[in-house]
């Protein structure tokens, strides 16, 4: 068998074709212009603009920059911050994958949906939930007087909030395939219930537990939103501080610097996460996950489960139950003031159009950008698809650079390339769609790849072997196949580039802000009905993401999951 | 008329030829079966001919015509692979009627065809049905409809009862055995399994280590195997050097009685269990296993001499284990094997 497998994989060109690297390359092209054009260009143009003068480059401001006490003590925040929100996240979300992957009870399935919610939840909605629930005037403050969005400890409990998901899916997902019979088989050879699942199910998880590690690791570390949201000024990371420096400094060198360091830091964490993920490739005898899960019994199950149902319940719904009941708190008694205040734009005096308005941009910007991420991934995932050299795997890394690259630098770099002709793209609406589109692409690629992978070689052999030219090949098996797995990818891309807002909020015009961008200007005003109006608009962009996320769970199912 | 023809088809993955100067004909209507066991390349044999490997060095012609250039879907041969390969997303119709929707066939024709096809294979009714419902003697069905479908003018199955069952697979390669014969088909099968070559096969292939050992009708190869390699493949146990003169061969176990016209010199001599016979003047042995077939006992020896003997004899009056008994050998049973 391993060496029927070995003699597919080395199959040469097929007689009578082109080298199939050749059709690779093509497909390759466009997403390789796309990148270089909207992602590569922009953020090289900062970096030069920040690094190089009159008399050439100025190599030795990193060093200067880096060693500054105010961007030493960033650097140290970012670090220790992102390690301190992984580690937390890991504590509490590993016993929830077990609970979700083996233990069966009812609204399993529901609940699963509600810990993703705030994955594809915008990160300024996270924010603001979590002001609502410990910020000033926020509920734990009315009743026992205990605020914490002055201290770290908000940031660190909305990054386990947002990423809780990361960690029950990826883990989880993998957990319920795996055939119990394994550790079965080692229960029989002698080992007892813990050594078992140390020696066998261990170390099939480590490789989905360092991915899910370094996920959350990128997402806390390359933090904006949340961090803009709760930090105040007192805590920064990398992303702020470059939002600060380019936006309210106007200190371009200093934040080209820091651009180069996060770089650096996320290539870093990019490579290791490729390498875990090759590890992962290793072959795992998989079952049907529905077949793996039973009922609870004994009283350790059954405090795992309360204990995962209680973290459920504290940490991921009663910040978006308060968000909502916020939204309705006027000062008049419960009712729609804020969210009758969001249709006129005379209101606060923050707009030049009603806050409203900006549902109706967000959605056409997000459909626009789901459609550029899908044909973009789709065809880079289709190049990718079959086994592929150093090239192609380099590749494959660099599509996941938009996820932990600056966005606030991405955003500004559109400003500055892409408005001379014949990129004169300032004043076009696409300008939007295309930079939420760059976040997009990573999770098009990831949710269709493996997919894509696990199409068997053979079964396009046998459909050729039975008549059908190349291009029905890929019509007659590999698209009916991933069909659901495309489905999938368009909503997490249509979720993304809904709540994008590091470069969104860069780029969007005043006259036409998203919901992400118009959430963070009523944030950023004083006064009670600016706060409720923020929580209003919140609610309904979280509601919007939660529905379509309800939409993908329905079209779901574990085994084509992809990774997130 | 020759159909297939192999003219030194050689394939190398990196230095190794997995399949080596291969020369091999199929006539029409004929059913050849290459057996060997894993690695020694045959199922590589059957992709080159589909077109799904290119070759390293040699030729592979259809009906006298070079395919170096033709394509996998217009080479008109079918394949039904080892692990069936059925589409999961289409139902039992779906997957049989998809070599004939490919090439254009009407709906109507294409409906009747399948529901032939289905009756055929012993499955009438199921184009509804869900491939993963079927069990493996039902999907193995399907594949054969499926790869039956749009009239190959060669078949190729590769392990075709491989994942099946003993009971099933001995009444299906019966079935296929007739199935051919009915329809004319040409087919090339490779498989492991020597029973399931000498059911289905017209003429039999044994490959090793990407070469042919031997071919031959399936009486030829197994009375006559062509050397060490293929006798032991076939099952033989009791293959030891000899030096043969006249009739009598010099062996570890002692002489040996050959038959007249045996090769001369060095050699190997092959003693077929039955040859084996117990009692009289002759090698003395322990009995150190009995294995119960049903219609007799094997027994292994250990002689005082050479290695251990296999021997076939009766249900009644079999010595237990730890039995001494003296082993005589009956020339009819005896070959005398090439050596290498």
């Amino acid at each position: 068998m391993d060496l029927a497998r070995r003699e597919v994989a080395g199959t040469g060109p097929k007689a009578g074709g082109a080298g199939p690297s050749l059709v690779r390359l093509g497909l390759m092209a466009v997403p390789l212009a796309f990148f270089g054009l909207f992602f590569a260009y922009p953020v090289a143009a900062i970096v030069g603009r920040g690094l190089r003068t009159d008399t050439g480059w100025q190599f030795g401001r990193i060093g200067e920059v880096v060693t500054r006490p105010d961007i030493a003590d960033v650097l140290w925040f970012t670090t220790w911050q992102a390690v301190a929100s992984t580690a937390l996240t890991l504590v509490l979300a590993l016993p929830a994958a077990y609970v979700f992957a083996r233990l069966d009870f009812p609204g399993r399935q529901v609940l699963r949906a509600v810990v993703t919610v705030p994955f594809v939840l915008p990160t300024v909605v996270v924010g603001s939930a979590f002001l609502a629930l410990v910020g000033r005037g926020g509920l734990l403050d009315e009743l026992w007087g205990v605020r914490l969005d002055t201290t770290v400890w908000a940031i660190l409990l909305a990054h386990v909030f947002f990423n809780y998901a990361v960690v029950v899916r990826t883990v989880g997902g993998l957990w319920a395939q795996l055939d119990p019979r394994q550790e079965e088989a080692a229960r029989v050879l002698g080992a007892g219930r813990f050594a078992a699942w140390r020696r066998v199910t261990l170390p099939a998880l480590a490789p989905a537990v360092g991915a899910a590690t370094l996920m959350v690791f990128l997402f806390t570390f390359s933090s904006f939103g949340v961090v803009l949201i709760l930090g105040g000024p007192a805590y920064a990371t990398l992303e702020v501080e470059v939002y600060r420096q380019t936006a309210q400094l106007l200190d371009l060198p200093t934040a080209a610097v820091l651009t180069l360091v996060q770089f650096a830091a996320v290539g870093a964490i990019l490579a290791l996460h490729a390498w875990t993920l090759r590890r992962r490739e290793r072959a795992l005898k998989l079952v049907d996950p529905s077949r793996t899960a039973v009922r609870p019994h004994g009283a350790g199950q059954w405090a795992l489960l309360g204990g995962v149902l209680l973290t459920v319940a504290v940490l991921i719904v009663a910040p978006l139950a308060v968000l909502v009941e916020r939204s309705f708190d006027a000062p008049g008694g419960y009712g729609l003031a804020f969210y009758r205040a969001l249709q006129d734009a005379a209101a606060t005096g923050t707009f030049v159009v009603a806050p409203l308005e900006a549902v109706g941009n967000s959605l056409q910007y997000a459909l626009a950008a789901t459609a550029i991420a899908l044909a973009i991934g789709g065809l880079a995932a289709a190049a990718l698809a079959r086994r592929a050299g150093p090239f192609l795997r380099g590749f494959d890394a660099l599509l996941m650079l938009p996820l932990g690259v600056s966005a606030v630098t991405v955003g500004f770099g559109f400003l500055i390339t892409l408005d001379e002709p014949p990129l004169d793209l300032r004043t076009s609406w696409i300008l939007v769609p295309l930079a939420q589109a760059l976040v997009g692409v990573p999770f098009v690629v990831r949710t269709m790849l493996p997919v894509l992978r696990a199409v068997d070689e053979r079964l396009r052999e046998a459909a050729a072997v039975l008549g059908a030219p190349p291009l029905r090949v890929w019509r007659e098996v590999d698209l009916p196949l991933v069909r659901r797995a495309v489905l999938i990818a368009a909503g997490f891309a249509f979720a993304v580039s809904l709540g994008e807002f590091g470069a969104t909020v860069f780029i969007a015009r005043a006259d036409r802000p998203t919901l992400p961008v118009a959430v963070a200007r009523l944030l950023g005003r004083a006064g009670e009905l600016n706060y409720g109006q923020a929580m209003a608009l919140s609610t309904i962009l979280m509601l919007v993401c939660a529905v379509s996320l309800l939409l993908l769970e329905r079209l779901r199912s574990d085994k084509t999951s992809g990774e997130f | 008329m020759t159909l297939l023809t192999l003219d030194g088809a050689t394939v190398r993955f990196g230095e190794r030829a997995v399949v080596d100067a291969v020369d091999l004909g199929v006539a029409e209507h004929e059913v050849v079966c290459v057996l060997g066991p894993s690695g020694s390349g045959k199922s590589t044999l059957l992709r080159v001919v589909a077109g799904l490997q290119a070759l390293s060095a040699g030729r592979v012609l259809l009906g006298g015509a070079d395919q170096a250039a033709v394509p996998p879907h217009r080479r008109g041969v079918g394949l039904m692979f080892q692990d069936h390969q059925l589409f999961p997303h289409r139902d039992v119709g779906g997957n049989v009627a998809f070599g004939l929707r490919v090439r254009g066939v009407r709906r109507g024709s294409c409906e009747q065809r399948v529901a032939g096809l289905l009756d055929l294979v012993g499955l009438p009714g199921a184009q509804r049905r869900a491939v993963s419902s079927l069990s493996g003697g039902e999907q193995q069905r399907v594949a054969l409809a499926r790869a039956l479908a749009p009239q190959p003018r060669l078949l190729m199955l590769d392990e075709p009862l491989g994942q099946l069952d003993r009971g099933l697979r001995e009444r299906l390669a019966v079935e296929l055995r007739s199935l051919f014969s009915r329809l004319g088909t040409t087919v090339l099968a490779v498989t492991h399994d020597q029973g399931e070559a000498f059911a289905l096969a017209d003429r039999v292939v044994v490959m090793q280590d990407g070469r042919i050992a031997q071919a031959g009708s399936p009486l030829e190869v197994w009375q006559r195997p062509a050397s060490e390699f293929v006798a032991r493949f076939l099952g033989f146990e009791n293959v030891v050097p000899a030096t043969v003169s006249a009739t009598a061969a010099a062996t570890p176990w002692g002489p040996v009685p050959v038959p007249a016209g045996s090769p001369q010199g060095e050699q190997r001599v092959l003693v077929r269990p039955a040859g084996v016979l117990l009692g009289g003047d002759g090698l003395a042995c322990v009995v150190t296993a009995r294995t119960f077939r049903g219609t007799h006992v094997t027994l292994t020896l250990e002689p005082e001499s050479g290695p251990a003997l296999e021997a076939e004899c009766d249900l009644a009056g079999a010595p237990e284990p730890g039995a001494r008994v003296t082993a005589r050998f009956d020339p009819a049973e005896v070959v005398v094997v090439p050596a290498g």
